[in-house]
């Protein structure tokens, strides 16, 4: 019992992480209908820049914060630049954009920071919490983290002039701009936030899976099963996707098929929830005039 | 939202001057093995075998409008399967490629079938998703006994048949383009024809092709059987090359590196396939003196300025820059005298 519960718990965790990098997958195909595979990259070198920072010698959150801003523009700069002139091109042409942004993510990560693995420190501290054994302070944390994203996202969404701006421009981007609002800049602040989100997964799942700049390939994976799985434009269900893909994955990985498996339950994720559910748990069913 | 830029397929009628370029690229290609050292044979065999494998991917991506990143998957299998035959079985190297053709054929059927179901950016995440996943498919513990595990399979390079004075590396170089030119040579066949029409037809408007009485099914799962046979004989093609198989060698980047291929080449092009295959051969080789990580970055950097300046890839720009060179070069000859 105690050992699944442990699972369980690991599970929500390492769940909490796939959530944030879900919820920044559904941030871009919200507005665009982009799926962006270099997501996952972009958080790593997110994660390598707020390393570089604690290196510096800034405290923790100093330099948490400092990373999220600087994704946050860097996001935005990656719209403006090498997105929006493929933004109404052939579907091709945009995945291959986004492959070659993973491709120079990666490649510059270990042509600047070596493939040597580095230690990437948590802010929660380590051993056990009080009174329950079952739970590290880091996962812990970082289910608070993404918990708060998510409050934080859904108040700026909801209360916020911005956040109902940003809503209208991706909705329905005619009438949005009709009414006054820079459907251009709310694009470009929707992949900015999607770049912060990506962070703050990069800087918590770090210290599991140490630093390296492939570490997120496998975590991309889960992202997009969680998203697909929970509705690939809702972001409430891309939570609830990223916490059932961790427990499912952790507990298919403990009892059923082992560890070595674990990324292909992924992958028949994926292709089971297109196959079946296309529109995902939470999502619209898309009807297409023909 | 289209699914790929507007582009005819290239022109494939047999014409005299595209039959004496074939004769005399088929003359240079016999003859390279003859004045390179061994190991540029090795390397060009390398060239040849994925210039296969990009077409194979052409026909799929490129025709028929299916987006694969998960090409290195079969790629793995042709490997595997001509790797497993020879350790296990003894069978013969050259015994193993229809097997590893037929093999990822029925692979490639099975996986276009749910494929049918998905559209643009979701098939680009399920076979992106499948090329995540193989390398741990393949160190999978209960397999181990055929694959190897992590340790992987070494298989003997074949000797070249009794009495022909060539070296290992140069025989296994004449029996790859050997190969290379009929798979070709079926590839422009087929897409000349009836099948080649149905598919580029499918990919600009599915339902107009079907309302002409296209099976679209039929068409596009056979199309994923068909590139994932051609991609299989390279993998097999590929493993008695580097006399080597293990997970590591079947990263996603590989199937990265096939898109990139086809890209640089020419989408929907068949000669398209031979650019990309010495691009995606011959760069590292020289980026690699800057930094490990360098081919990879300039791999990026080229991807995102052929997109947005050249979508046609290297097998379009030619000929517009050849008409080009010759326009100048008749308009200087008809102002040169009398000037």
């Amino acid at each position: 019992m105690e050992a699944f519960l442990h699972q369980l718990v690991s599970g929500l965790a390492a769940g909490g992480i796939y959530a944030s990098l879900a919820l920044a997958l559904v941030m871009i195909y919200q507005s665009t209908h982009h799926i962006n595979f270099a997501q996952g990259e972009m958080a790593m070198f997110s994660t390598y820049l707020a390393w570089t920072l604690l290196q510096a010698g800034l405290p923790y959150w100093v330099a948490f914060a400092a990373t999220l801003g600087i994704s946050c523009a860097a996001g935005m700069l990656i719209e403006r630049v090498l997105i929006r002139p493929v933004e109404k091109a052939p579907v091709l042409t945009v995945v291959i954009t986004f492959i070659a942004l993973l491709v120079i993510f990666n490649s510059v990560a270990g042509w600047v920071f070596t493939h040597t693995v580095k230690v990437f420190p948590s802010p929660f501290g380590a051993g056990l919490l009080p009174r329950n054994p079952f739970m590290s302070p880091h996962e812990f944390g970082s289910i608070v983290v993404t918990l708060a994203v998510l409050v934080l996202l859904y108040a700026f969404f909801r209360f916020t002039p911005l956040g109902l701006a940003m809503r209208a421009a991706a909705l329905n981007p005619v009438s949005a701009r009709l009414s006054g609002i820079r459907v251009g800049r709310m694009l470009a602040l929707g992949w900015g936030l999607a770049a912060a989100i990506g962070a703050v997964a990069g800087m918590m799942v770090a210290p599991v899976v140490y630093l390296d700049p492939n570490m997120m390939a496998g975590i991309l994976l889960y992202a997009f099963a969680a998203a697909l799985l929970g509705g690939i434009d809702n972001p409430l269900g891309a939570v609830v996707g990223g916490f059932v893909v961790g427990v499912v994955e952790n507990l298919m990985g403990a009892y059923v098929i082992g560890t070595e498996l674990k990324l292909t339950v992924a992958l028949v994720l994926i292709l089971g929830v297109l196959l079946f559910k296309p529109a995902g748990l939470f999502g619209r069913a898309v009807v297409t005039r023909v | 939202m289209p699914l790929l830029p507007k582009i005819a397929p290239a022109p494939l009628e047999p014409t005299l001057g595209r039959a004496a370029m074939v004769v005399l690229l088929l003359a240079v290609l016999c003859v390279l093995p003859f004045v390179l050292s061994d190991y540029r044979t090795f390397q060009l065999t390398q060239a040849v075998i994925y210039a296969v494998v990009l077409l194979g991917l052409n026909i799929l991506t490129g025709y028929n409008g299916q987006i694969s990143l998960g090409h290195g998957a079969f790629f793995a299998i042709g490997a595997y399967t001509a790797a497993i035959l020879m350790d296990r079985w003894g069978v013969p190297y050259w015994a193993t490629l229809p097997a590893a053709g037929a093999v990822c054929f029925c692979f490639g059927f099975a996986f276009g079938l749910p494929a049918l179901r998905l559209q643009g950016h979701y098939l680009a995440l399920a076979t992106f998703a499948l090329a995540v996943a193989t390398p741990q498919i393949l160190k999978y513990r209960k397999l181990e006994d055929f694959t190897g595990g992590v340790q992987g399979i070494v298989i003997m390079k074949p000797d070249a048949p009794a009495g022909l004075p060539l070296s290992q590396d140069q025989w296994l170089y004449l029996f790859t383009l050997a190969v290379a030119a009929l798979l070709f040579l079926a590839a422009w066949n087929l897409l000349r024809g009836r099948v080649g029409r149905a598919l580029v037809a499918l990919r600009d408007h599915p339902l107009a092709a079907e309302s002409m009485g296209i099976n679209g099914s039929l068409y596009k799962t056979t199309a994923f059987g068909v590139s994932a046979l051609y991609t299989g004989v390279g993998g097999a093609l590929g493993a008695i090359a580097v006399q080597f198989v293990a997970p590591d060698s079947f990263l996603p980047f590989l199937s990265i590196s096939f898109l990139v291929g086809i890209t640089v080449g020419g989408l929907a092009t068949v000669s398209g396939a031979l650019w990309g295959a010495l691009f995606i051969v011959y760069l590292p080789n020289w980026a690699d003196e800057i930094s490990k990580s360098a081919p990879w970055a300039i791999y990026g950097a080229i991807l995102l300025v052929l997109v947005y300046l050249m979508p046609g890839g290297v097998a379009w720009m030619l000929p517009r820059a050849w008409a080009l060179v010759l326009r100048r070069i008749r308009s200087r000859g008809g102002a040169g005298p009398g000037a």
